[in-house]
Parts: structure tokens; sequence; C-alpha cells
């Protein structure tokens, strides 16, 4: 194997004038944490709303959540990642659809990237809030209705602080899978991680240097998080109780 | 809003897209499964060994796998084969690989990590017990393992495979980003040369949801009618 190893490159100036090759990781690394957060925001709140709608009695709701979760899992991300970049403009009056085209560069991405990766999380946290849920005794439910809860306060007060309490381990791995999926964003031209990996591999030719840095980042802010994780977990632990496994999906 | 565009692009690049694109598609999705399952297998019964260091090698491989995304992970490959396959034919040069070997073996290598996961909670299904009737009736352990333990694993986590397996489908539209003319590839060629970017997109979403959705209709049929009652 002849490959001309360099590892001083990362402290070389980047052809973009901004600073070194690693400043421009550094960089890359924000947006890849911004792109995940808006998203994993946004699919706690919708994925959280979604499940709770699949465990009502009401069927129409459970039909909504059904579909939703159906739409969004079964379609690849790429696909619905060039759905919100290059076709919803499209499809919005002329005006709006200009507004969104014409926005500037990191936006223009970033704002897509977000409302994709959000949505499609969404549905996969509204599978695990369900599972979560219904892995609950249906005794619980019944006792708030005894003791003449509403369906939301059942929900509020009895529910709901077990149901995430069981699911936070499940969740910690969703919370994984949108940083990691954040890369797709690199399709439509968000300069994340990877895409900034890319790139230095592009203008310096020291591929293995560029993805050993990407994937040493990625590493360490998957223990971070896990580690993170794991102190949330213990923090809401609730004494004496062991909760009922949630099966571990398949996923990626 | 619709009356302007033009749906008669699909049935123009039909074949383009299901012959070359799909085939492709299918293709790199066969072999990966195959690939992925043989080899995740292997990494769950190494995972699962009594010997420490081999747990622990499975384990490093599996955990490294896990915590890096896919689009990396194609990247790295892309570039690193060449050079793994100088090594093993002793070449001085990088060799061709072509992108077809390139993504099959990264799909496999990568989706081998994630079935290990479900082939090692599927061997830990079966009680352990049936492991020591097996030594006990005088079965090593590949025999153990492939007439006793194995069948019942595969069989206790054969939806979730298969639910992986659709997952795989999806995922290999992300060899768009070296790209090749797998389906999403050949419908995005077709948009780009002909500026149908909305009928491309919206069809291409509308083939993978139908088979996405198709199979895992198939796969909740398949877990009702194969549970075992316990």
């Amino acid at each position: 194997m002849n490959y001309n190893w360099n590892w001083r490159i990362f402290w070389q100036l980047s052809p973009d004038g901004q600073g070194t090759y690693f400043h421009s990781l550094i960089v890359g690394l924000g947006w890849t944490l911004a792109t995940a957060l808006a998203a994993w925001v946004m699919a706690l709140v919708l994925g959280s709303v979604l499940g709770v709608l699949r465990t009502t009695p009401s069927k129409w709701a459970v039909r909504l959540g059904n579909a939703y979760v159906e739409l969004f899992r079964n379609i690849p991300l790429l696909v619905q990642m060039f759905l919100w970049y290059f076709v919803l403009p499209e499809l919005l009056p002329r005006g709006l659809g200009t507004w969104i085209k014409q926005m500037p560069p990191p936006w223009g991405a970033y704002i897509p990237a977000v409302l994709c990766l959000g949505f499609f999380t969404a549905a996969r946290v509204a599978e695990q809030v369900k599972a979560g849920i219904q892995s609950l005794p249906r005794g619980q439910g019944m006792a708030g209705t005894a003791l003449g809860l509403t369906l939301p306060q059942t929900y509020r007060y009895v529910l709901l602080p077990m149901a995430f309490r069981i699911v936070l381990p499940p969740l910690t791995s969703e919370f994984m899978n949108v940083i990691k999926n954040s890369s797709v964003a690199l399709t439509i031209g968000l300069v994340e991680l990877t895409a900034a990996a890319r790139s230095m591999q592009e203008f310096s030719f020291q591929v293995f240097e560029a993805f050993t840095a990407a994937t040493t980042i990625y590493i360490l802010v998957n223990v971070i998080v896990v580690f993170g994780m794991r102190v949330l977990e213990r923090r809401v632990a609730v004494p004496g109780f062991i909760g009922p496994q949630v099966q571990i999906p398949a996923g990626h | 809003m619709l009356g302007q565009f033009d749906f008669n692009v699909i049935e123009r690049s039909f074949g383009y897209l299901f012959k070359e694109g799909m085939t492709f598609t299918l293709t790199l999705t066969a072999l990966a499964v195959t690939g992925g399952v043989i080899f995740g297998t292997l990494l769950a019964m190494m995972r699962l060994s009594s010997f420490k260091v081999l747990a622990a090698i499975a384990g490093a491989y599996v955990n490294l796998m896990r915590s890096v995304p896919l689009v990396l992970v194609i990247f790295w490959f892309y570039f690193l084969v060449p050079y793994i396959g100088a090594w093993i034919v002793r070449s001085p040069q990088p060799i061709q690989v072509g992108a077809f070997y390139s993504s099959v073996i990264t799909f496999t290598l990568f989706e081998a990590a994630y079935y290990c996961e479900i082939m090692r909670a599927g061997i830990q299904s079966v009680s352990r017990g049936q492991m020591s009737a097996g030594f006990a009736l005088g079965l090593n352990y590949w025999q153990t393992m492939g007439k006793i333990v194995l069948p019942q694993a595969f069989r206790n986590m054969l939806p979730i495979l298969l639910t992986q397996s659709i997952i795989l489908f999806q995922d290999t539209s992300l060899v768009y980003v070296l790209s090749i003319t797998d389906f999403l590839g050949a419908a995005s060629k077709v948009a780009q040369r002909d500026g149908r970017l909305v009928e491309m997109y919206i069809f291409a979403a509308l083939v993978y949801f139908v088979i996405c959705f198709a199979g895992s209709l198939l796969v909740k049929q398949l877990q009702r009618k194969i549970a075992i009652v316990r």
C-alpha cells in the first residue's frame, strides 16, 4: 500500500478561506448538531402527539396516526429529502415557492433538512411512544378512569410519565439516529460534518485523514449522548420501578 | 396546479428506471441481505462467545458501525476497498473494484452490525438449557448452534430481520452519493436531464412506498402466522 499519510493536513488552510481544515470540520459539526437538535425537538413533540393519538380509544385518531407512520416510514429518507428540497417549492403558490428557492445559502438547505428529518423521525418516535404506553399494564388507564380523571388527565398524570421513562433508552438511539441521518442533508448541499470531510478530501486528497477525523468526531458525539442520557435516566428513574423492556425494533 | 406537470416523462423513461435502476437496487439489496445476515450471525456468535477477545472485537466492530452515518461509511469503503484489495492481492497499485462491488461490500459490512444485534437477541431468546442439552447429547458447538439454537433464533427474529431488510432496501438509495444508477439515481438523472424534478421524485417516492408498504404488510401477516404461542 502506498498512501502518503499527512496528519498535519488539519492545520493547513482550506481553500474556502475561512481557516484551517480542522476549523471547517468543526463548523461542519456545528451544522450537524444544529440540524439534529432542531429536528429532534420537532420529532419529539410531533412524535409524542402521534404516539398518544395511536393509543386513544378514537378510531379516527388511531387511523390518522397509523397513516402518518406508514407514510413516513416507507419512503427512503433521501427521497423525502428531495421531496422537501426540490418538490415542495414547486407545489406551493408561486410567490412562496420563489421565496423559498431564493433563501440565502445555508438556510436554503438547512430548513428543508430540518423539516425532513423532523417529520421522518417523528414517525419513529411515535412508534416508540406508542410501544411505551402499550407496555404499561392496562389497569393503569382503567384506574385513572375509575378515579374520575378525564382522558387527557389520565395521559398527563398516569400514563405518559411512566411511558416516557420506559422509552428513554430507545429514544436515546433515535436521537443518535437523527444525528447520523443529518448526514443525508449533504445531498441537498448542507455542509455538515460528513460533507465537510468530503470536501476536505476533494481539496486535499488526504482521503483517510479526513474520514478518520469525521468518524472520530461522530464517535465522540455518540459517547457524549449515551453518557448524558444515562445520567438523565438515573435522574428521572422512579425508585424501585423496573420498567418492562420495550423490544428494540429494526432501525438504522 | 398539477396541470403544468408532464407525467409522460415517467412513461418515456420507464424501461431505464426499472431495467437499469430497479435491477441494480434489487440485486444490491439481495446480495447485501444475504451477506449481512450471514456475517451478522457470525458476529452475534462472536459477541456471545466465552472467548473475551472475540467478544470484544465483535463488540467494537458493531459499536463502531452503529455510531457512524451510512453516508460516511459509503465514502470510507469507496476509497478504502481498492487499497484493501491491493493489499490482499499484493498489488502495488490500488485495484479497480467498481461502484457495484464497492457498494455490495459496504452494505454487507454495515448492515451486518445491525443484523448482529438482531441475531444476538434471537440467540438469547433461546433458553440456555437447550445449548446445554445439545452439549450433553455430545454435539459440538457448531452442531448445537446450527441444528438447535440458530433455527429457533431465526424463527423468532424473522419478522425483525425482514423489517431490517426493508430498511436496507430503502438505504440502498444512498448510493446516490457515489452517482450510481440505482432506482433513485436513474430517476434523478432523468429528472435533471428533462427538468422534471417534481414528477420524477414524486414517482420515485410512490414506487418506494408501494414496495416497502407491501413488504411491511407481508411481514405483519407472517408475524401473526409464525408467532409461537408460549
